[in-house]
Order: C-alpha cells, then structure tokens, then sequence
C-alpha cells in the first residue's frame, strides 16, 4: 500500500524517537488535536516511547465525542419516527443520548441504517420515493464536503424525501478556546492533518502569533506523528511559535478550493455546543437559509428536548486535556466500551476508548518491557 | 456453478409455502433437488432419521446457523459456507469429520435455481470435504421473515486416538501459527454488501481444513489448540484461549498476514484486519519444539501456503492478547466489544 507502509517503517520510527529524545532538554506538553491522531499514537504504542517529559494532551478533535447531546436526543426522536430511514455512520449507533442509543431505537423498529457516505443516503432516498431518508450529518470540516455535496444534489433535483441532521464543528475555534480556557497546559498544537486537507492552515498563523503557540500540521501515520513532535519540541526549544507543514503529502497552505467553495454556498457560520465542553462561539456549520428545507431540525421539529448527562462522566475534562482518561474514577469500571458513560468511551477515535481498547488499563511500564 | 431446474419442479420458479408444508410439494424438493445432490445410502432411505455405523472412539459433535447477506459474494456461497463451516468446527477438536445434518429455513418467493445454486454448491464444498449430508429438514416462512435463505447444519465427526486439543491447553513458550492471510473472508462480504463498492475484488476464504488438520497432525503430536478464527477474527480466537488457558499471548503485530487489499479496504473502513471474520483459516498452538515442523507441513498444504509463527505464549497477564506494534510500541488486543460486521457468516 503506497504512502501508508513507508510511514509505518520500524527502523525509521526508531531515528525519529532518537533525535526527538536529543533535542528535548526539558518538560513540554503538546496537544494532537485530531481523534484519528490520538488513535494512532495509542494503537502504535507512541507516548510509551517519547523521552520522559514530552506529554501528549488529546484534543477535542473526535467529532462523535463532541457532537451535543440535545443533538444525538433529536436524532433519536427522529429516527423513532414512522416512515424515516434513518442513514448515520457506524459509530454513532453506540453513543448514549440521554436514555438510549440508535442501536436500542433500531432494535425497537426503527429503520437506522449504516452508511459510508451521505451519498449513499442520497441513493437510499431516491429509491425510495415515499420514505423520509435523513441523514446525520456530524464531523468537522472534514466530512463537510460530502455532506454539501449531498445537500447541493438533493436540491438540484428537487428531492423532497431527504433531510440531512447537521451538526458540524469547525477545529480553529476550538484550538482558540483551549488557549483561552482558565486550565489550559497546551503548548504547542498538531493540527489536525485532514481538517487542513480541505481547509489548508491559512487560518493558523494569526493564531500561532496571537498565543505565541507553534503549530504543526501532522498528518496520522506513526511516522507523520513523530515528525510532527518533532518539529514542534523543536519549535519549543527555540522559543518559536511558527506554523509549519508537516503533512505536504496531503496539505497545502490555500486547501481544497472548490470544496472550500461548496461549503461557504450550503453552510453559515453558528455557534455550537460541544459535548462535555459547552457553548464555543462561531464554532459550528448549519445550512443557511438557501438550503434550510433540507435541515432535518427544521423539518421534524423536534422539541422538547430535555438532555440528561451522567453525573459520574468527566469526558469534559479528558476533551480539554485536563486529566487523562484513567484518571476518572469510572474509567474501566463502570464505564466501557461496552456500557459508555460519555462519548469518549465510544468512538475508536475517542481518548477514553483509546485507551481502554489498546490496554492502557494494565501497567505500560510491565506492558513496554515485555 | 451450474444448475438446471429438474422437472417436475419448473412448475415452480419460486419457492412457495407448500414446499414446507410436509405435502406433494416438499416430497418433490426432496426427490428432485435434495436426493440428487446429497445422494448417500443413510439418506436415500428417507427414513425420520439417518441411521450410521460410526468407527469406535470419541465423537465430536457441532452446530452451527448461517444467515450471511448477501447470499452469494466473491469466493462462495452460503451454502458452502453452511458445510466448510461445521467441518472447520470438527476438525478443530482433532476429528475427522464424516456426517453432516442439514436444515433449510427459506423465505417464501426465494428463486428455485438461487435455492438449486446454494444446494449445488453444499454438494460440491461436501465431497471436496469428504462428508456425507445424511439428513434434512426444510420449513419454508413467509415473505418479509426471513433473509431468502438460513442453513443449519450440524456434524459428526470420530477423534483418533491420541489427539488432544482444546481451547484450554495453551501452554507458555508454545508457538502462536496462523494458516494463512487473515480477515478475507469479511472484506469480501463486506465489500459486496449495500452501498459499499471497491474496485478490487477481495474473495472469501470460505474453505474445509479437515484436510490441513491432518497435515498437521501428520507432522507433530505436540499439537495443543486448534481454532478457526471465525466471527470476531483473530483477535476473539486468541483472546478465548488466554482465559481458557490462563495464559498470556504476545504477538509480532508485523508477522501478521494480510493481504494487500484486504488491508486497504480495512484502512478505508477503520478497521483493523485482527477483528474481521475468516472461513478458511486456523490458528494452531503447538509446542515451540514443534513450530518449525508443523509450520513446514501447513505450508506444504495448500491450505496453508501463507502460514506465518505470529507470536508466543507466556506466563504474564494470563488472559491477554499483546502485540508489539511495527515501531516498538506495544498494545492490548482486547476481545471485540460489539458487532462490527453484522451477520457475515
């Protein structure tokens, strides 16, 4: 497989974890931002390798973790409709609403189906002209594209049977609201590699200079990892807070314009609540006015909607990076992969799942030795 | 595969409730699709059950449903998945298997020649696996309650003396043996299944092994646990026998065989080969002084050809599957939580 096994190569790892250990002289904290790069770094075993000091914080970039739970309540009252086909990704079938989840929905007769893609949504709708077909339209600026795409076909052809769910998150405002926030220990930010993919890091400079933070861009594969923690301890220890592009494979500085384009013809700019962390300003895309028939809150006025958090769940502060996951009392415990508490604890891209799911429950000191 | 609808049961292109109501219509399917393909002394005595003159010795026993959707994908059937199955079942406790029972649920309006296929197929997968299908039963449900098709079978099978296997005799310093390129057999269904499209063709694996397991006894009686990683892949095979054994697994995440595409779709679906059903693989527990011996004998077979020593068996963290990632790190690999692949097998 091109450009996946060159960036897994043991030996090459191993020069990187050296020179990384050479050029750190003293304690630094970095944040990955994107879920899929917490993933990575948990599924290879990285942080067990990084010289002693060099801390990753997990960042908020998991979209099913932070995708409101008054959202995931109206998708479950939508999709317990009669007539609707509900059409989501996979692992949004597991994350709890506030008394059940799409799985229990289906198994009481819903029609929620798993789809790859919004487009197959599309296909399911026109095949099935007298059902509502309503598609959950989360992620960041990544996943954006398609679902715009898949709005901007629906009006074309004047389909009136699909709807999608929109509840989409932008990653800058949230970078800007760890920096901002009270209990921040992040000092330098990975960004987000496939965010940038679509967006390039026009974005970022502003940012970097305003919270003297450096920031590299840093795509998922071990190899793309470690280089980005490289490039920034280096940063670090020369005081600088540039941007830098570490992902150029995939990433250039302008993005994917046409796709940038669609977004800015289908989106406005809202502000979002995020699941454990609150109210972010501007941080979120809803159809605008344009294309609101295809908005599934507006068509199925779903209201009422009285949200239930469990009181023992401290995903909040493990989406900051404020503690890590093991440090919550039910971690492991009463709440698991099997039984989640929090969204963290259901996506594989979740911090909490992360770390339940490779082991880091069991001693990594007897695990590494091994 | 071939089949032509015998008269008189081109009066019905379709299967209808009165194929299993116990009538004219049910003796027909029995004479005229059934008999022919399964064609045994034990069955052609239509009696209410087989009756077999079994060799002295242990007998295994298994069961097993399959309802996989689609029917038919790259590299099989259902109804060679319904036979490969429950001989990959025996075989993995030592046995030879001999006699395979058989039961139809089928979904009214379910196409004769899709029902003639599927039997074409179990007759084909059944004398390729050297078993006999000596008795049946066919229930034919309503339009809307059921998938086309679902298969029981079950088998017997005689033990030879001296095999002792079982999912509980893993013991430290064995070698971990895997027979071949692991997660085929989900990513075919997965990759044919609706609203997913590749552009490769990724076949299933869907296999009898009875004859690999007795290339492996032939090599060595230091045979401890055989297993065919089914549903759950791997990772739930390996993880069963940590705790049934009380022992610890350490893998070579890197020795692991997968094959190119396979890996890729994988990668494009977020899941991680280890986790993704197989029909025609094996993971064998041997003796280390064995490994090498055995591992020449599989791939001398060619059911085999591919196998790879993954891993070890040791005494710490009883009950738990590690591997040691390609760039050093290590990681858990824990049983599967939930249904990640719904109903392929």
């Amino acid at each position: 497989m091109k450009y996946l096994n060159e960036f897994r190569d043991g030996d090459t790892a191993q020069k990187l974890f050296r020179e990384i250990a050479r050029v750190t002289t003293k304690p630094w904290a970095l944040m990955e931002v994107c879920g899929g790069q917490t993933h990575s770094i948990i599924r290879n075993g990285i942080d067990q390798l990084l010289p002693d000091g060099i801390e990753l914080i997990h960042g908020p970039g998991c979209p099913v973790c932070v995708t409101p739970l008054e959202m995931i309540d109206k998708a479950l009252a939508i999709a317990a409709k009669p007539g609707v086909i509900f059409c989501s990704f996979g692992d949004m079938l597991r994350v709890p609403g506030s008394e059940k989840d799409l799985f229990r929905i289906k198994s009481e007769g819903a029609d929620v189906r798993i789809v790859y893609s919004p487009l197959d949504a599309l296909k399911i709708a026109r095949e099935n002209p007298d059902r509502q077909v309503v598609f959950f339209g989360i992620g960041f600026e990544t996943t954006a594209p398609a679902n715009a795409m898949a709005v901007s076909l629906a009006a074309k052809d004047n389909l009136d049977n699909f709807s999608v769910l929109i509840s989409h998150v932008l990653v800058p405002p949230a970078m800007e609201a760890i920096m901002t926030s009270p209990i921040n220990r992040v000092q330098a930010f990975l960004a987000a590699g496939h965010v940038c993919s679509v967006m390039g890091y026009w974005q970022y400079p502003a940012l970097a200079e305003r919270y003297g933070v450096p920031v590299v861009i840093t795509g998922f594969e071990p190899l793309d990892v470690l280089d980005g923690i490289r490039r920034a301890v280096m940063q670090l220890e020369a005081g600088t807070h540039e941007v830098e592009n570490a992902y150029g494979r995939v990433v250039n500085f302008e993005g994917n314009k046409p796709a940038q384009e669609m977004l800015r013809r289908v989106f406005e700019v809202t502000n979002r609540m995020w699941r454990g962390i609150g109210m972010i300003p501007s941080s979120g895309w809803r159809l605008n006015e344009e294309y609101r028939y295809y908005d599934a809150e507006y068509k199925f006025e779903v209201n009422g909607i009285v949200t239930k958090e469990s009181s023992l769940c401290r995903s909040g502060e493990v989406l900051q990076g404020a503690i890590k996951p093991t440090a919550c009392p039910a971690f492991g415990t009463v709440c698991t992969p099997r039984s989640p508490l929090g969204a963290t604890m259901v996506s594989s891209e979740g911090a909490c799942a992360a770390y339940y799911n490779y082991g880091r429950f069991v001693n990594i000191v007897d695990m590494a030795t091994a | 595969m071939s089949w032509t609808c015998p008269l008189p049961l081109r009066d019905y292109p379709n299967i209808v409730l009165g194929h299993g109501g116990g009538g004219t219509l049910s003796a027909e399917l029995v004479a005229n699709l059934f008999l022919p393909a399964f064609r045994n002394v034990a069955i052609e005595s239509l009696g209410d059950s087989a009756v077999l003159r079994v060799p002295a010795g242990r007998l295994a026993f298994s069961t097993d449903s399959y309802v996989v959707r689609p029917l038919f994908f790259p590299g099989g059937c259902i109804g060679d998945l319904a036979i490969n199955g429950t001989v990959n079942d025996l075989a993995m406790s030592g046995a030879k298997p001999l006699y395979l029972s058989v039961g139809f649920i089928i979904e009214e309006g379910l196409p004769m020649s899709t029902l003639g296929e599927i039997v074409e197929a179990m007759r084909a997968a059944a004398e390729k696996a050297g078993v006999q299908i000596v008795t049946g039963d066919t229930k034919v449900v309503e339009k809307g309650h059921g998938d086309g098709c679902y298969i029981n079978t079950a088998g017997i099978g005689i033990i030879p003396e001296g095999r002792e296997v079982g999912p509980g005799r893993a013991k430290p310093s064995d070698a971990i043996i895997v027979s071949g390129t692991i997660g085929d057999h989900g990513m075919a269904v997965m990759s044919v299944r609706e609203g997913l499209e590749f552009d490769t063709i990724i076949e299933s694996d869907s296999a009898a092994l009875n004859g690999l397991v007795e290339a492996i006894f032939g090599a060595s009686g230091e045979i401890h646990v055989l297993r065919d990683p089914t549903r759950g892949g791997l990772a739930s095979s390996l993880n069963e026998i940590a705790s049934q054994s009380n022992v610890g697994m350490a893998l070579h995440e890197h020795r692991l065989p997968v094959k190119p595409d396979v890996q890729a779709a994988c990668e494009l679906l977020g899941m991680d080969p280890i986790y993704v059903a197989n029909e025609g693989k094996l993971v064998a527990i041997v003796s280390q002084s064995a490994a090498e011996s055995v591992l020449r004998a599989m791939r001398g077979h060619s059911m085999g050809r591919d196998a790879e020593i993954i891993g070890t068996v040791v005494t710490e963290r009883p009950g738990m599957v590690t591997a040691k990632t390609k760039i050093g790190g290590t990681r858990v690999i824990p049983m599967q939580i939930g249904e990640q692949l719904p109903r392929i097998c």
